[in-house]
């Protein structure tokens, strides 16, 4: 166990649990801040990875921005609180699934991988490498994700809209 | 040196807990947040084959969809505040017109 | 005529016969023919189609008189031909001709006497409402006779029989519009077909003789006389064919229908009803003469006890009639009754009834259309309204005057040879009872005859209008016919040589018999009855003298109230009783039925309706009502909630991958 595995596996267990008060919080501001949690321990495993410019990417825009919008459409919608008015009655169904899901994920994962022979060997820093990359590469997907940018907000702004009754 | 299996496992409980809270939650809000868990597993899944991989194209990848998700969640609370605009109310249970 | 040793002649067929002979069917057909054209263009033919039957008559008698000339000639075979017809199993019928000497005498008969008739008719029938159609029935009825007297099998003189019969019935009812007139047709047709009936068992029996292969008249004298049937079978074949001859030649007991039958014209009457179609229940006996030989003797004997009921019978009747045709009605069933009885006497008896039949016909004929020029002249049957038409119509008188000498047997006109061969027969074949009733038979014939002539034309006319001779289409016929009659007796005559015989003959010549007391016997018979009517006719003013015998003349008079017995006893009971018995029970029981079915059927249906209904459509519908019933506890799946969709969406993802894993 080597000091980078140590600290992933804190890293990892503090965003677990702040994915478990996610979904099981009764008051949904919790909610998003432990989400916060979540995401920043994220992106804190990517930088183990050593993979800088997609942690930093991440706080940026998930805890920066996906966050805060989350905080505006809680404050919008006027969410109630309490576990009655934010769980429904499939709980134990759901339970079970994700279960299920965790169950059938870790079977396969410690099927397909040797436990000892699989590591990964972090490199440098990379934020050149992936640069050059996206815009050589991999432009049409970037082109791509730009309309779809554009689309989105286009969207977003129409949804929105106040409609002018006639 | 950290073991691939640790990570894809941390993906996996991410994923998990994160259709948990998809298929439980009530608020539309906390189920746009229960899909940013998902992303995110998914997200970590590839940049750590891509690290194991000696492959840039994971780390390319989880940007996009950071990206993708990030456009997504617009669009997903534009259409949770039409609906409460439309019905006062965002609990999920009640959007349901499309009933026998 | 006396049965004679002489073996001189066997029937045999002729080595080549005459032009006349192969085509002798022709004369039956010809008639035909000219019934058909006369049917279907008569109307538009000048003169309405009276000239295709008289043009076809005349070439038709020539044709008989051709063939007639052949056995003139001395000829004694016979002449046969025939195609096949029909086959039902073994039995083949055919069409055919046989021809001898008979025959021969009665086709020139048949159609001499059917020529004049015709040609009366242009003038008695003129300005008839169905004179055309009379033309073509007239036509018809003498096609079938000739067809019955060339006929060389059994089932073919049937046919022509029938159709007799129908033509007769036709022409009975031909002025229809008067019920009495249509009434009278249906009783001819209904009595003559009451003994057709026996006639046509009769001829079954004759083909089952021979073993159901044939009806062929001389192949079936062949086998009775070679002995190939029981006695039985052939004494019962022999009555039942005089069945038909009873009926057919109106002898008792069913000769009401004759008298009624004068309703029709009177041409009509002097053809069939004096000449030819009674004559046919003669001609069957003496065709088929074997069969009554060779039968048990008490079938001739029978025939003969028929024959004299009738003849007196009849001719008593013939007294007590005010209507001249009925007086000639009564006395041709007496004739005929004279033949029969000649038949009843074997042979030689055969002979002469032929001889009669030939004789009679022509001055039967003779009164009857004299008997229709006074009728054409009075507008009345009825003797009463007649009287003192000696002047005013002199030809019908000296001819109806002839013709009446001639019936009541004054030699040396046709009647007497022909009265005095049967007498001489019943004399010399020892029918004693027989030979009486012949005699006092003349002396009633001429006695009513007498009394009709002096009725009709002595004395004074006690009718109304005046009335004149016939037009010459008419008178020109009764001098032709009294002509014959004068004549026509001289060929059987004996001081003659007997033609008549050497032409009519069973299976043997005769020889030719005159026996002088039974011909002056027979002379003054006839005298004495003209004497007798003489004294009471003579002075006939409007009561007729027979009245005063009281109540044998109401008897006599009303025709020994057989017809009464008739209407009574058979007629009305069916009319009545048994028509409307079949009536209730074709009401009730055969209409009961029928709605019994109905209404079982009706129950069955509504029981078969409640099963489709209940069953059936139970079924069915219970099938829609299970799956409405399962779409109602399916719908529930369709909640509407996305998040319940897609814990079936993960929970399908993760069963999928269990499985894909573990395939």
């Amino acid at each position: 166990m080597t000091g980078a595995e140590i600290a992933f596996v804190v890293i990892g267990v503090a965003a677990v649990v702040g994915a478990i008060r996610v979904v099981t919080a009764r008051n949904v501001v919790r909610a998003a801040l432990y989400l916060v949690v979540t995401l920043s321990a994220v992106a804190g495993v990517y930088l183990l990875l050593a993979a800088e410019f997609v942690a930093w990417v991440q706080i940026l825009i998930y805890v920066g921005a996906i966050v805060i919008l989350f905080l505006f459409g809680l404050m919008l919608t006027k969410a109630p609180i309490g576990r009655e008015a934010l769980d429904n009655q499939r709980r134990g169904v759901a339970f079970l699934v994700g279960l299920a899901i965790l169950a059938g994920l870790v079977y396969l994962i410690q099927g397909a991988f040797d436990w000892d022979a699989a590591r990964i060997d972090p490199l440098e820093g990379s934020v050149a490498a992936v640069g050059s990359s996206i815009f050589s590469r991999f432009v049409l997907p970037f082109e791509v994700i730009s309309f779809l940018l554009l689309a989105a907000l286009i969207g977003a702004i129409v949804l929105s809209r106040k409609e002018d009754r006639p | 040196m950290i073991r691939l299996p640790l990570v894809l496992f941390l993906s996996a409980a991410l994923f998990s807990t994160g259709v948990y809270g998809v298929l439980a939650r009530r608020n539309g809000v906390l189920v746009l947040m229960s899909i940013e868990l998902m992303l995110n597993a998914v997200n970590i899944n590839l940049v750590a084959f891509g690290a194991a991989l000696h492959d840039l194209t994971g780390q390319v990848f989880a940007l996009f969809v950071i990206t993708v998700a990030a456009a997504e969640v617009g669009i997903g609370l534009a259409i949770v505040i039409l609906i409460y605009r439309n019905r006062e109310t965002i609990n999920v249970d009640e959007v349901n017109l499309l009933k026998w | 005529m006396v049965a004679a040793e002489s073996a001189e002649s066997i029937v045999k067929a002729i080595h080549d016969p005459s032009w006349f002979l192969r085509y002798s069917w022709l004369i039956a057909l010809l008639p035909a023919v000219a019934a058909a054209f006369t049917l279907f263009i008569g109307k538009r033919t000048p003169g309405k189609g009276s000239v295709y039957g008289i043009s076809a008559l005349a070439a038709a008698l020539v044709m008989s008189l051709g063939v007639l000339w052949t056995f003139v000639g001395g000829e004694r075979g016979f002449y046969e031909a025939s195609i096949p017809w029909f086959q039902i199993g073994q039995l083949h019928q055919e069409v055919g001709v046989y021809v001898d000497g008979l025959t021969a005498v009665m086709v020139v008969v048949v159609t001499s006497i059917s020529l004049c008739v015709h040609v009366y008719s242009l003038g008695y029938m003129k300005g008839d409402v169905r004179y055309t159609w009379f033309y073509v029935v007239l036509s018809l009825f003498t096609s079938a006779m000739l067809v019955v007297v060339l006929a060389n099998n059994l089932f073919q003189l049937l046919v022509g029989w029938e159709v007799m019969g129908v033509c007769s019935y036709l022409l009975i009812g031909h002025w229809w519009e008067d019920h009495v007139n249509s009434s009278s047709a249906i009783k001819a047709f209904i009595t003559t077909r009451v003994g057709d009936v026996p006639f046509m068992f009769g001829i079954f029996v004759l083909i089952f003789i021979t073993g159901f292969t044939t009806s062929n008249i001389p192949k079936i004298s062949e086998i009775v006389s070679s002995g190939g049937a029981s006695v039985g079978l052939v004494s019962a074949a022999a009555l039942l064919l005089f069945g038909g001859t009873i009926g057919k030649s109106a002898q008792f007991p069913l000769h009401v229908w004759l008298p009624d039958a004068m309703a029709g014209p009177t041409p009509v009457s002097a053809l069939i009803h004096a000449a030819t179609m009674v004559a046919a229940g003669v001609y069957l006996v003496g065709r088929l003469f074997i069969v009554f030989l060779d039968a048990d003797p008490i079938v001739l004997q029978i025939v003969a006890i028929v024959a004299g009921i009738t003849m007196l019978g009849a001719a008593l009747m013939a007294f007590t009639q005010d209507d001249i045709k009925r007086v000639l009605a009564y006395s041709t069933i007496s004739q005929l009754a004279y033949m029969i009885a000649g038949m009843s006497m074997g042979p030689a008896g055969r002979t002469g009834a032929f001889f009669h039949l030939f004789t009679h016909a022509f001055f039967k004929a003779l009164l009857f259309l004299g008997s229709g020029a006074v009728i054409h002249a009075v507008h009345s049957n009825n003797m009463s309204e007649m009287g003192g038409l000696r002047r005013r119509l002199p030809i019908t008188f000296w001819t109806f005057l002839i013709g009446s000498l001639a019936l009541s047997g004054v030699p040396p006109l046709a009647g007497f040879w022909s009265k005095d061969e049967l007498l001489v027969v019943a004399e010399h074949e020892g029918h004693p009872v027989l030979f009486v009733v012949l005699l006092v038979t003349a002396l009633l014939t001429a006695f009513y005859m007498t009394r009709a002539v002096l009725m009709t034309f002595y004395g004074e006319f006690r009718g109304h209008g005046e009335p004149h001779e016939a037009p010459r289409s008419m008178t020109g016929v009764l001098v032709a016919l009294a002509s014959v009659t004068v004549v026509a007796g001289l060929v059987g005559s004996p001081q003659l040589g007997a033609v008549f015989g050497k032409w009519v003959y069973f299976q043997e010549l005769e020889e030719a018999l005159f026996v002088p007391w039974v011909a002056v016997l027979s002379t003054l018979a006839a005298l004495g009855g003209i004497l007798i009517g003489y004294a009471l006719y003579r002075d006939y003013h409007a009561r007729d003298p027979l009245r005063s015998l009281g109540g044998a003349y109401a008897l006599v008079a009303n025709k020994f109230y057989i017809d009464d017995v008739y209407w009574k006893g058979i007629v009305r009971p069916i009319r009545d009783d048994v028509s409307s018995g079949v009536y209730w029970n074709d009401r009730h029981v055969i209409d009961g039925v029928v709605n019994g079915a109905a209404a079982f059927t009706k129950v069955v249906a509504s029981g078969v309706n409640w099963f489709d209904l209940k069953v059936i459509d139970g079924a069915v519908n219970g099938l829609a009502n299970i799956a409405g019933f399962t779409g109602g506890l399916l719908r529930y799946i369709q909640s509407g909630n996305v998040q319940r969709y897609a814990v079936f969406l993960f929970a399908g993802v993760v069963v999928l991958a269990v499985i894909f894993t573990k395939i």
